[in-house]
């Protein structure tokens, strides 16, 4: 059984970003950038599927700039067995990298794509979702814990108020959570195995798939900054102010 | 121009977020509708009748449509999307899990978290946790949404008087089958609609350490929560986690307790009204966002709080 595991370059986690000045945009130039965190946690749920024998291979796969092909080394180093780049300048919105993967997964046909359940630059949480829309295949969000067997996947899903668990037909969608796994680090031997491994390249063009933006960006600012307080002496000075001056308690 | 707003409920309660994506239809202009979609969900399509400035509700009943399921209720959405300019989901789990189905399947772009609205097409959203907001323009003929409770003051749950209108169910994709779900059980206030929030963070060192925020959070009848460093390292369960990739939050007071501040962890609480923050460390990065700051040891600090309370 196959996996595709799609992977984004983004905004490296702890970097802070910056609005640029002419409000077009925030400044990724020589900003440090790695794969998406919660992409990251796909990789190795795929991985570790692989390792207990559930699975036969992990395909990874990423849309974007030609240097997303060092996010699918990563994914590759981690233990993907090989990557597809579909590149492109084209500024990608969620709706058409599912439109991109749709075409992917129609090539590779998986029985199981994990998707990370939200890019840390647009913060959209929409990938997954639109994917398995677009396949009219089921989907598992938020997924905490992730139990294939023959012909159905059993999803543990982090939900507002705890946990809920479902079971889905394969083929499936499934979106990480933060708890699902720890992903491993990454050694040096499989950084440099993950460079001899297969990477084939496609475009929207070759996938026959219109890429286009669909939303405008008008204007990206700073948001409205919150000025810092005081500094209370004690324990009395603090149930004092919030009685009195901020009147919350 | 006609909103449908996509309610939010355990078949039983109507759940708070929903007033606010109610609010956020308003805004838009134009009628709003409310859809139902349960199983034996009756008292929750009269509550939304009740819901102020709501003129419809819309009630689907069937047996798959009890847990939320994406697939059906997506197909439930879509069954009466052609009716509507706006589809408006609160950006909850069940929310943002449903949405990006409807729109993909409507072809049309979703937009995500909004937090304010300029123009029935022009939409305010975060990115970057929080750290820029991005002004879009959506030119497809619908526009689904996704709402940011805390962008928009909820309407009166009381007030409205709208009729309840039932609709056909969709049929039971077969895809998924809900299997079981585990609630936290608490007495507490919800998490993202709570009026007080005491959050701990990794200073709080154990699990067993957070329970010293038991006292304090019911003598201020708060809502716990949080960090994401406190979630990953176990002390807390994942649905407390206040941040980016959790809950947002925006109470009248927010306790921040042991909580370095992380830019993740102030995207989901730099909007409450008044911030609290107790650390050691008099450097952290959240006395910077915090209205009142005491630098100290939690462990003496809570107790003393609670009892000074």
């Amino acid at each position: 059984m196959k996996v595709l595991v799609p992977v984004k370059r983004v905004v490296d986690y702890n970097v802070k970003v910056r609005v640029k000045s002419d409000q077009s945009g925030v400044d990724i130039a020589n900003v440090k950038m790695s794969m998406n965190p919660f992409d990251e946690i796909a990789v190795e749920e795929a991985t570790r599927l692989k390792e207990k024998g559930a699975v036969t291979e992990v395909v990874a796969v990423s849309c974007g700039v030609a240097q997303s092909q060092e996010t699918l080394r990563t994914a590759m180093a981690i233990g993907a067995d090989r990557g597809i780049l579909v590149q492109t300048d084209v500024e990608l919105q969620p709706l058409a990298v599912a439109k991109l993967l749709r075409a992917v997964v129609d090539k590779e046909q998986p029985q199981l794509v994990i998707l990370g359940k939200q890019a840390i630059d647009d913060d959209a949480n929409q990938t997954g979702q639109a994917l398995a829309a677009l396949l009219d295949w089921p989907q598992a969000t938020f997924a905490s814990k992730v139990e294939l067997s023959e012909g159905s996947v059993k999803v543990t899903r982090e939900v507002d108020g705890g946990l809920e668990t479902i079971e889905l037909k394969l083929p499936a969608i499934v979106t990480t959570d933060l708890r699902l796994n720890e992903p491993r680090y990454v050694t040096l031997p499989n950084i440099m195995k993950a460079k001899k491994k297969q990477l084939d390249n496609e475009t929207p063009e070759s996938l026959g798939v219109d890429a286009s933006p669909r939303l405008k960006t008008l204007k990206v600012v700073e948001p409205a900054a919150r000025k810092a307080g005081i500094k209370v002496a004690d324990v009395a000075a603090l149930v004092d102010k919030l009685k009195n001056e901020a009147k919350v308690i | 121009m006609t909103t449908l707003v996509i309610a939010e409920h355990d078949n039983v309660e109507l759940k708070g977020a929903t007033l606010n994506a109610v609010a956020a239809g308003a805004k838009l202009g134009g009628d709003v509708h409310v859809l139902v979609a349960g199983k034996g969900a009756q008292a929750v399509a009269d509550a939304a009748a009740k819901i102020s400035g709501v003129t419809k509700v819309l009630h689907a009943d069937a047996p798959h449509l009890a847990d939320g399921l994406a697939e059906n209720l997506a197909a439930q959405v879509l069954a009466l999307a052609s009716n509507y300019s706006h589809i408006v989901f609160p950006a909850t789990a069940s929310g943002k899990n449903v949405a990006p189905r409807v729109a993909a399947k409507l072809d049309v772009a979703q937009i995500s978290d909004i937090i304010a609205i300029e123009s029935p097409d022009t939409f305010q959203r975060p990115i970057y946790a929080g750290n820029a907001i991005a002004t879009v323009q959506a030119s497809d003929a619908v526009k689904v949404l996704t709402v940011r409770t805390t962008g928009f003051d909820p309407v009166a749950a009381e007030g409205g008087s709208a009729s309840v209108e039932a609709v056909d169910p969709v049929a039971d994709s077969g895809l998924s089958t809900f299997v079981g779900r585990e609630v936290a059980k608490s007495d507490r206030p919800e998490l993202a609609g709570a009026r007080v929030v005491v959050s701990g963070g990794r200073g709080m060192g154990s699990a067993d350490n957070f329970k010293i925020l038991d006292p304090l959070a019911d003598k201020l009848g708060a809502a716990l929560g949080a960090s994401r460093a406190a979630v990953d390292a176990g002390y807390a369960p994942n649905d407390w986690q206040v941040g980016q990739t959790g809950k947002i939050v925006a109470p009248q007071l927010y306790v921040a307790i042991g909580i370095s501040g992380a830019i993740q962890h102030l995207a989901g609480m730099k909007d409450s009204k008044v911030i609290v923050a107790i650390n050691k460390d008099e450097e952290a990065p959240i006395f910077g966002v915090a209205d009142y700051g005491l630098v100290g040891d939690l462990f003496q600090v809570v107790p003393a709080l609670e009892s000074a309370l």
